[in-house]
């Protein structure tokens, strides 16, 4: 059990920086899931945290204890990676004792700890069975197994579910809640699956370009996105976005204007006459009987029919698509034209920097 | 299969059967001929031994005159203690190669694939001095010595190639689990590179075992002299002992048979499955 502490980590490849200046605090008993579009330095930063790269510069403490200079075994984390890579010469027995033997844990402890593994992932019928006799989802629970029976202060795991099958995927990761119920440790997990990412967990780390973009509860990142990459980022399908600019302030009263919506009324008192803003609603939000301050309208060019709701893609008034979530079973056909509208909450508002702006509406 | 396939696999195999016929006949003609009197070897070569003609006086010739078990016990003593420091230090050597980035890495691992461009034999008369000063002249360790030197360029390369393969983070699962990295060569990589090891061990030992050229030089009494040396002396420059030279030809061939027989068993591939997906 343990606590994770990351300041200004930097790593560098030759003159390419692949991590900048990452600083994280991470709870004891957190589960903490890394996202970010592919290399964006997600698994680097997990391979320092385990120790597999050393760090161009920063510091690493796990358990108040810096681990810079110590070799992965000695700094209390076991790590599951996308692969498995379990030992393919060994059974599943010896996959998981294997490591045990080289720290010192007595045969008989390493025989429970192996037990009682097998019992939590139900791998009691598989354990003198090799790995290339196993199926993928047994695979990734004898990887899961091998990092158990280490009884490491931080789990590791770099995408652990990306090579099952949708099905298999569903069912493992509500192993893993349960597994991080029972063990309470410290996870750090990284995963390309936004479901995965908001299942489990505690808390989100945003990662784009090597710099974390914001850290957060899935819910915050959702309806509080901190910036327009966020913003884009978690959600699917990704937020809609529309140009936009401050046309007049009265008494801290904004009135925003943009091609292709009507402009609308937005309490920030931050805001100045000229700014440019991006406006950004998510699909889900866009409706047709609501009410709110945000209209759009569009004609309906596509229709995505996923069964308990449809998504359509509309062409608005400056010739650029827009998506909106329609639930029910009455879907738009093409051809129509439909206005959509968001409540003053679902209304999120960036500006030039790409920040959020703060606005009382949402208070 | 179609016709056309058919044909197309007829004479793929035709070719393979001719190309067999001709790396085996002469191995065959001499066994054949070491079991026949030496009145038969010449009047009918191409027959096999039958009643009238089969005899064993090569073999007993070769036993009662010849130190032929000592010639034996030599070579394979030089052949298997020099295949067992090149799969070695081979192996270790391809494991530091590719595994970890040293200053000077690059250059010694192109200093080691010259070895395989310059055939040793152009530093023979280096070796000799070398070997007589150091007090070596005469010994199986200086043939051993030679060996491994000869033998671990191919290896270090071949085993590159097949270390490379192996899974990245297997290794890396291996840290880890806090294995020391001795123990991750030694029972993590080197089980994975059986099937290399194998292949290599039969390209070092065939070469080995059939060498004439160092024995030559670098041996002088009949006490370290090997198989393909000692069948020399039944090869005179005015007569030459037939039924002996073909017997002692026929047991020269022997155990690099055998051995092959047993490497190649471990020439599978796919060991790796399962590994990772
Ligand atoms: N050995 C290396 N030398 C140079 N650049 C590297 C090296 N290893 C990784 N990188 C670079 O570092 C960046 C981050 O890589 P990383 O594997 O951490 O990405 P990632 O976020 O895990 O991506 P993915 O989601 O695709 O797994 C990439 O741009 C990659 O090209
Ligand atoms: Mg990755």
């Amino acid at each position: 059990m343990a606590n994770l502490r990351i300041e200004h980590l930097n790593k560098r490849y030759g003159a390419t920086k692949v991590l900048n200046d990452i600083n994280l605090n991470i709870e004891d008993g957190e589960f903490v899931v890394l996202v970010g579009p592919s290399g964006c330095g997600k698994s680097t930063l997990l391979r320092m945290i385990a120790g597999l790269d050393g760090a161009s510069g920063g510091d690493i403490h796990i358990a108040g204890k810096l681990v810079n200079a110590l070799a992965p075994a000695e700094r209390g984390i076991a790590m599951v990676f996308q692969s498995y890579a379990l030992y393919p010469h060994m059974n599943v027995r010896k996959n998981m004792t294997f490591g045990l033997k080289f720290t010192g844990v007595p045969p008989t402890e390493r025989e429970r700890r192996v037990a009682e593994a097998a019992r939590m992932l139900r791998l009691e019928e598989l354990l003198d069975r090799y790995p290339r006799d196993l199926s993928g989802g047994q695979r990734q629970r004898v990887a899961i197994g091998r990092a158990i029976v280490r009884e490491p202060a931080v789990f590791l795991f770099d995408e652990p579910l990306s090579n099952l099958d949708a099905a298999l995927r569903v069912s493992t990761r509500v192993e893993i809640a349960n597994l991080h119920r029972m063990l309470k440790s410290t996870i750090v997990y990284v995963t390309h699956d936004q479901v995965e990412a908001m299942t489990l967990a505690d808390r989100i780390v945003v990662m784009n370009r090597g710099c974390i973009e914001q850290v957060g509860r899935p819910l915050d990142l959702y309806y509080a996105p901190a910036n327009l990459f966020v913003a884009g980022f978690i959600g699917s399908p990704a937020m809609n976005f529309f140009e936009a600019k401050v046309e007049r302030v009265e008494s801290g009263c904004a009135r925003v204007a943009g091609a292709g919506f009507r402009s609308f009324e937005l309490s920030a008192p931050s805001l100045e006459v000229g700014d440019l803003l991006t406006v950004g609603v998510r699909p889900e939000h866009l409706g047709r009987g609501a009410d709110g301050p945000f209209a759009v309208e569009g004609v309906v060019e596509l229709v995505e029919r996923l069964g308990e709701s449809s998504f359509a893609y509309l062409r608005r008034a400056d010739n650029r698509l827009f998506v909106a979530e329609v639930r029910g079973r009455q879907t738009p056909t093409p051809g129509e034209r439909a206005t959509l509208v968001a409540g003053a909450r679902d209304v999120h508002v960036f500006d030039a920097s790409g920040l959020r702006v703060s606005t009382q509406n949402e208070a | 299969m179609s016709g056309k396939q058919r044909a197309r696999s007829f004479s793929v195999h035709l070719i393979l059967i001719a190309y067999s016929l001709l790396a085996v006949g002469p191995i065959l003609l001499v066994v054949m001929n070491s079991f026949k009197m030496r009145s038969a070897i010449f009047g009918a070569p191409l027959a096999p031994p039958d009643a009238t003609t089969f005899s064993l006086i090569g073999y007993q010739k070769v036993f009662r005159t010849a130190h032929i078990l000592t010639y034996y016990s030599n070579s394979l003593i030089v052949t298997l203690v020099s295949m067992a420091l090149v799969l070695l230090f081979g192996a270790m050597a391809a494991w530091a190669l590719t595994e970890y980035r040293f200053r000077g890495s690059t250059a010694l691992a192109l200093f080691l694939s010259i070895g395989i461009m310059v055939p040793i034999r152009l530093g023979s008369v280096a070796i000799l001095n070398m070997m007589r000063s150091a007090g070596l002249n005469d010994t199986l360790t200086a043939l051993i010595l030679v060996y491994v030197a000869q033998g671990l360029p191919m290896s270090i390369f071949i085993l590159s190639e097949f270390i490379q393969q192996i899974p990245k983070d297997l290794r890396d699962a291996a840290r880890c689990d806090g294995v020391p990295e001795i123990r991750i060569f030694f029972e993590v990589v080197a089980p994975l590179l059986r099937p290399a090891i194998a292949t290599v061990a039969v390209f070092t030992i065939v070469p080995i075992w059939n060498d004439l050229w160092f024995p030559l030089i670098l041996t002088s009494s009949d006490t370290t002299h090997t198989v393909t040396l000692g069948v020399q002396q039944f090869l005179g420059q005015y007569i030459t002992d037939w039924n002996s030279v073909l017997a002692a030809l026929s047991m020269a061939i022997l155990p690099v048979v055998v051995i092959y027989v047993i490497l190649s068993r471990q020439l599978i591939a796919g060991l790796t499955s399962g590994a990772v997906k």
